[in-house]
């Protein structure tokens, strides 16, 4: 039986860890991308200014990738220590994908990023572009399959439960990979790292310009940013939206928890900007709305309608309802694996286990349960609204704003005035930690909206977690957090020294003499 | 035999082929992190001894994560039951592991002694602690974990942290150690030249005799093991879950599958051969025989454990018959089937261009050129 003192720890966990490693990833999968179209442009022009720029930012992004491989470690390990019943329940699906990043993407990206760093006096120029291409290419498809894996717990096709093996299996991997989620999610994921890096590049070069350093490299990277981010914010706000017609259609409860949709209420439907959600009322105060607006943004059309809290919370309970036998059926299969009469129960009912699940958690027994335990399972079936309702409206908000900044970039940039107008340098040094936030906050709303599962509609979050002591899991967050801090404060050090530094050296390049004063024989 | 047990059986053995890859490549780097601040005394050494290295240690841990997707996309139940068992030990792994990549990345960035003195102590921790923490696991497995399954397959742990800790696991740690160490001293020798390289070799000379006298006491030492015998289950190739067996436990178990096959003894003796072959390369200063007699070292290791546990992947301690084996812990047919398509496909091509790496990155590592480059570490 599961502490779920312990299963919320191991939640914050995971959500820690997972932010954490979040911070560096965006960059890395955008700034490769730039990388590769600098270094095309040098090897296109040769013209030297390119192989610098290529360099320097590659220097910054070799600071932000260290971090970020170190703690993609954790991501891929922590499945199994934190989610045991997860590993073992979905981990003939769930397994496939992340096997496949390290075989397809990881091990590209890793064995060339050490080319495309050492390898500039080795490599004719156009082998080197390739190496830097594969990298970039790398990258990219580690996120896909990330992204796959993480679809199917918010969209789970292609698998079914078996009862001789007591988990769920693969039935299509094809169906797995083309999850409309997947896909949606994939493409709005990392071009919003393309922005991360755009925003990150224009930051970095508007710094520059600001202190007439380095102005040509400068004036030459905003540019190409800010081209590049202009395209790649259209890119994230246009798949966002389709990701929220996909996700309105697999996911209706998260989608009740964004909008803050307490009652369902007929076509068209308004949108609330502004609301302060109540979970315990079930209701909002202080709203804001702009009529006909939801209909029009999750369905594309005036008369499309989407179920509110009341109505998903009763089929909830029908569901509850038959998940019971479902539950029943499967324990006595586990005793007896050839008990026809209950494999006949459980094929009858197999689409509402999950449901079953949700109600073990207050009826262990759940036969015995009664309509109060049931009602508190339906309950439970929508996430936390309040902080999904605003982690969205924080997504979108930035995403707009990046938007406009990016329109202001480009007409600046190409009418060549832009290092004139100091204070859109110092807004552009202010909008690096922008993209970042948006990140996170994108993240909130997928994860949190997709409580209370695990995978959705089919595996609970809280039967997911292993069975460790509370100790355990307060030694490990602590370690985790003691540990993350440490690593950030350095990084964050050696990305303002390198920055500070400018292009042509490494930091602490040449200051070596001191500490080798006598070579040895 | 049917296809889904064959499927399982060539699992079984492209986890032997990933562990080995994982041994040898990610093994060699934390070798050198280990022997960092023996064989380089001055910071300048030390810096060569790193970027010797330096170009590969990334793609080379892609070895570890691989690893960690393989089991969990072959043996899921294993990838669950033990990483969630053996916590407190994968939490010292993990943290040590992270310390590698900001070690190779930031070291030299300043050019503070402090900064520089911390960062080789992070990577001679982030060298030894996984290897030994790897050896130790193998050596658990001998002795089987103290876990159980609920109606559910829910696995419970009814071990402590310290328990992991016991006189085999160590014995074990230390033979992955003194091979690790092995390793990298043999990558030194080949391509580091003058003080580095001659302290690479006295070390790599004392690492394979370590080794050879681990292996003999640990083969000693498992014939008075208690060993796991199945001896009754679901026929290989069915679909079942380890609620379902009957498991005999009894001394010197752990040496039937050679007893009952003599030919299996060749696998143990192809880790002596390794050991005892890359200690006279060595010796006579052939580098390159020496590091691909320490890989076929490595494989003869892996592979006694492999055999003798067979068809047994982690065994319970606690409740015998719920020990997981290839046939109860792997995934589906389905499953197992894609998995060898990719693996198929791409691990050549890694090998292909990882070898491709190595080959561009070729030659000694001098102290005139780390110094003069400026995107060395």
């Amino acid at each position: 039986m599961h502490d779920l003192n312990v299963v919320d720890l191991s939640r914050l966990q995971f959500a820690l860890t997972a932010l954490y490693h979040y911070l560096f990833v965006p960059l890395t999968l955008g700034l490769s991308m730039l990388l590769a179209a600098m270094e095309t442009v040098y090897v296109v022009t040769r013209k030297p200014i390119y192989r610098q720029m290529t360099q320097f930012w590659g220097k910054l992004f070799l600071i932000n990738f260290a971090l970020g491989v170190a703690t993609g470690l954790t991501m891929e390990f922590e499945f199994g220590t934190n989610w045991s019943f997860y590993s073992s329940f979905v981990g003939d699906i769930f397994g496939a994908p992340l096997a496949i990043e390290g075989l397809m993407a990881f091990f590209m990206e890793s064995t060339f990023v050490g080319l495309m760093a050492f390898g500039w006096e080795r490599l004719r120029p156009g082998q080197h572009l390739a190496v830097t291409y594969l990298v970039a290419l790398g990258s990219n498809l580690s996120a896909l399959w990330i992204l796959v894996a993480n679809a199917f717990m918010q969209s789970p096709v292609g698998a079914h439960f078996n009862p001789a093996t007591m988990r769920m299996e693969l039935s299509s991997l094809p169906a797995l990979i083309f999850n409309h989620d997947a896909q949606a999610k994939f493409v709005h994921t990392s071009i919003a790292g393309f922005v991360t890096a755009a925003i990150f590049v224009t930051g970095v070069s508007a710094f520059y310009l600001l202190r007439k350093r380095h102005v040509d490299l400068a004036r030459r990277s905003f540019r190409m940013a800010a081209l590049f981010g202009v395209l790649a914010t259209i890119g994230v706000i246009t798949l966002g939206d389709a990701l929220g017609f996909v996700g309105a259609q697999a996911q209706p409860t998260k989608l009740a928890a964004m909008e803050a949709l307490w009652t369902t209420e007929k076509a068209p439907m308004p949108f609330n900007l502004v609301a302060f959600p109540s979970q315990s009322e079930q209701t909002n105060h202080g709203t804001l709305q702009v009529p006909y607006a939801l209909s029009l943004l999750v369905t594309h059309s005036l008369d499309g309608s989407v179920p509110g809290v009341d109505q998903l919370e009763k089929d909830a309970v029908r569901r509850i309802h038959d998940g019971i036998p479902a539950v029943t059926a499967l324990k006595t299969l586990s005793a007896n694996p050839s008990d026809a009469t209950a494999l006949q129960q459980f094929k009858a009912h197999e689409k509402d286990l999950g449901y079953g699940f949700l109600l073990e958690r207050y009826a262990p027994d759940v036969t015995q349960a009664t309509p109060a335990q049931v009602n508190q399972a339906a309950r439970d079936t929508i996430p936390a609204v309040a902080p999904v309702f605003w982690s969205f409206r924080v997504m979108v908000a930035m995403g707009l704003a990046m938007l406009a900044f990016f329109v202001m970039a480009v007409i600046y940039t190409m009418r060549n005035n832009v290092q004139d107008k100091r204070w859109f340098l110092k807004l552009a040094v202010w909008m690096i930690p922008v993209p970042f936030l948006a990140n996170e906050a994108g993240w909130l709303v997928a994860e949190l909206g997709r409580q209370p599962w695990t995978v959705y509609e089919m595996l609970p979050t809280w039967m997911s977690a292993s069975t460790h002591s509370l100790g355990y899991m307060i030694f490990s967050i602590t370690g985790f957090v003691l540990l993350y801090t440490v690593f950030i404060v350095v990084e964050m050090y050696l990305m303002v020294r390198a920055i500070r530094t400018g292009p042509g050296t490494s930091p602490g390049f040449g200051e070596d003499a001191r500490l080798n004063p006598a070579p040895e024989a | 035999m049917d296809l889904y047990a064959a499927l399982q059986i060539t699992w079984w053995l492209l986890l032997g082929v990933l562990l080995i890859g994982l041994a040898t490549m990610v093994g060699m780097d934390m070798g050198v992190g280990t022997i960092l601040r023996y064989v380089g005394r001055t910071d300048l050494q030390r810096r060569v001894a790193l970027n010797t290295i330096g170009p590969h240690w990334d793609g080379n841990q892609v070895w570890f994560v691989l690893g960690g997707g393989a089991v969990f996309a072959a043996f899921p139940l294993i990838y669950a039951t033990a990483f969630s068992g053996f916590y407190v030990v994968m939490l010292l792994l993990l943290w040590s592991m992270i310390m590698r990549p900001l070690g190779f990345e930031y070291r030299s960035k300043m050019s503070s002694r402090a900064w520089r003195e911390t960062w080789d102590w992070a990577l001679f921790v982030s060298g030894f602690v996984p290897m030994v923490v790897f050896g130790a696991a193998f050596g658990n497995l001998f002795l089987g974990a103290p876990f159980h399954f609920e109606w559910n397959l829910t696995s419970v742990y009814t071990g402590s942290f310290l328990s992991l800790l016991n006189p085999f696991a160590i014995l074990c740690g230390l033979l992955s150690v003194s091979l690790s160490a092995f390793m990298g001293a043999s990558m030194l020798m080949l391509r580091a030249e003058g003080a580095i390289h001659q302290r690479a070799r006295t070390l790599a000379r004392g690492a394979s005799i370590l080794a050879v006298v681990l292996f003999a006491i640990g083969g000693v030492w498992v014939r008075s093991l208690r060993g796991f015998v199945l001896t009754a289950a679901p026929a290989p190739g069915t679909a079942q879950t380890p609620l379902q067996q009957s498991v005999d436990v009894a001394s010197g178990a752990w040496l039937h599958n050679f007893i009952g096959h003599p030919l299996l003894w060749l696998v143990p003796v192809l880790g002596f051969a390794g050991m005892l072959g890359g200690h006279l390369a060595a010796t006579r200063g052939r580098s390159l025989w020496a590091w691909w007699l320490g890989a076929t070292a490595w494989a003869g290791v892996i592979g006694t454990a492999g055999v003798a546990l067979f068809p047994f992947l982690l065994p319970s301690s606690a409740v015998p018959a719920q020990s997981l084996t290839v046939w109860n812990a792997s995934s589906s047919q389905m499953t197992l089937s894609w998995m060898l398509g990719f693996a198929l496909v791409f691990v050549p091509l890694i090998i292909w261009y990882t070898s491709w790496a190595f080959y561009v990155m070729r030659g000694t590592v001098r102290g005139e050129h780390v110094a003069s480059d400026e995107h060395a570490y």
